[in-house]
């Protein structure tokens, strides 16, 4: 079964108070030379059948309408083969 | 009036705000989330609190259930409609209020009486206050920093959209120390700080909210 994944980040000029605090973190415990953390958000879709451009683009309406805020946030659309899921499992 | 309090799951000031309904000399209506009709109200507010847990962002799921259709569409037709800091959230989520609301700039959940101007005074919501009148009000919030691309925010200011604006201290980062807007027909107004909760003397810090229920008979009547 095909996956999409859609990762969510906040815009550039968005504040993002929660990758601020990792970024404060990480020095307190001994980790170096990170200069900035953005926090973002991965939804990992499995999908019903075949993969086609139609549901590739009602995954983009999807990210659009619910998995993401376009007033604060940007989203990108990926494809995962089974082969590349199956390696990293 | 019958003004109609949505509680979603989640939903902490619904009982609050009905409280305050009634004292602003209203009738009550209490409207579920599952709801596919308005119960024939003349007003809705959308309370605080943490409807659908905060999954995924603030107000996101509550946007789409069955009884926003129906407070979306009455809202696009005129009525009236209150979201306070939740329910700003949805109404942010819904785009019926230009922008969105982040978590705080310094990271913490505040709790405080809020000094305010009420800015906007010919909404349904703020007509009894004195142009420019200052109140304090209850804010609790962690995610209530108003945010939106520059453009939305001269216009909001220059339309006269801000509806109250934070005095003293910015409590959450809020761009343009900006603490409620209307659209720009005036009917809809989301705000951080909680009115309902500024409605009695026996509890809080005075009763300065009380204005923005009171104020719904002083438009109807003009």
């Amino acid at each position: 079964m095909p996956r999409v994944v859609v990762d969510v980040m906040p815009k550039p000029e968005i504040l993002d108070p929660q990758g601020k605090a990792v970024l404060g973190a990480l020095p307190r415990l001994g980790f170096s030379g990170v200069t900035d953390v953005r926090q973002g958000k991965r939804f990992e879709l499995e999908i019903d059948g075949e993969l086609t451009d139609e549901v590739l683009a009602e995954v983009r309406q999807m990210a659009e309408t619910l998995l993401s805020n376009p007033v604060i946030e940007d989203f990108t659309v990926s494809v995962e083969t089974v082969a590349a899921v199956e390696a990293v499992e | 009036m019958k003004v109609g309090v949505v509680t979603f799951p989640g939903s902490l000031d619904d009982v609050d705000a009905q409280r305050a309904v009634r004292l602003g000399g209203h009738e009550a209506v209490a409207l579920w989330h599952g709801d596919h009709d308005l119960r024939g109200v003349d007003a809705v507010v959308l309370p605080g609190g943490f409807s659908y847990g905060d999954y995924l962002r603030c107000g996101a799921i509550s946007r789409f259930s069955p009884v926003m259709a129906e407070v979306i569409e009455a809202a696009q037709r005129g009525m009236p409609v209150l979201g306070i800091c939740n329910g700003f959230q949805i109404l942010c989520e819904s785009h019926l209020l230009p922008g969105a609301l982040i978590r705080n700039d310094h990271r913490k959940f505040v709790c405080r009486d809020q000094r305010l101007r009420i800015e906007n005074v010919a909404t349904p919501w703020t007509s009894s206050y004195e142009p420019g009148a200052e109140v304090t009000i209850v804010l609790k919030n962690g995610e209530g920093g108003f945010v939106a691309d520059a453009d939305t925010l001269d216009r909001l200011e220059g339309e006269g959209r801000v509806v109250a604006r934070y005095l003293d201290v910015n409590p959450n980062g809020s761009a343009r120390d900006i603490a409620g807007i209307t659209n720009e027909r005036g009917n809809v107004v989301g705000l951080m700080p909680h009115p309902e909760h500024s409605v009695e003397d026996l509890t809080g810090s005075g009763t300065d909210g009380l204005g923005f229920f009171t104020s719904l008979a002083a438009a109807v009547l003009s």
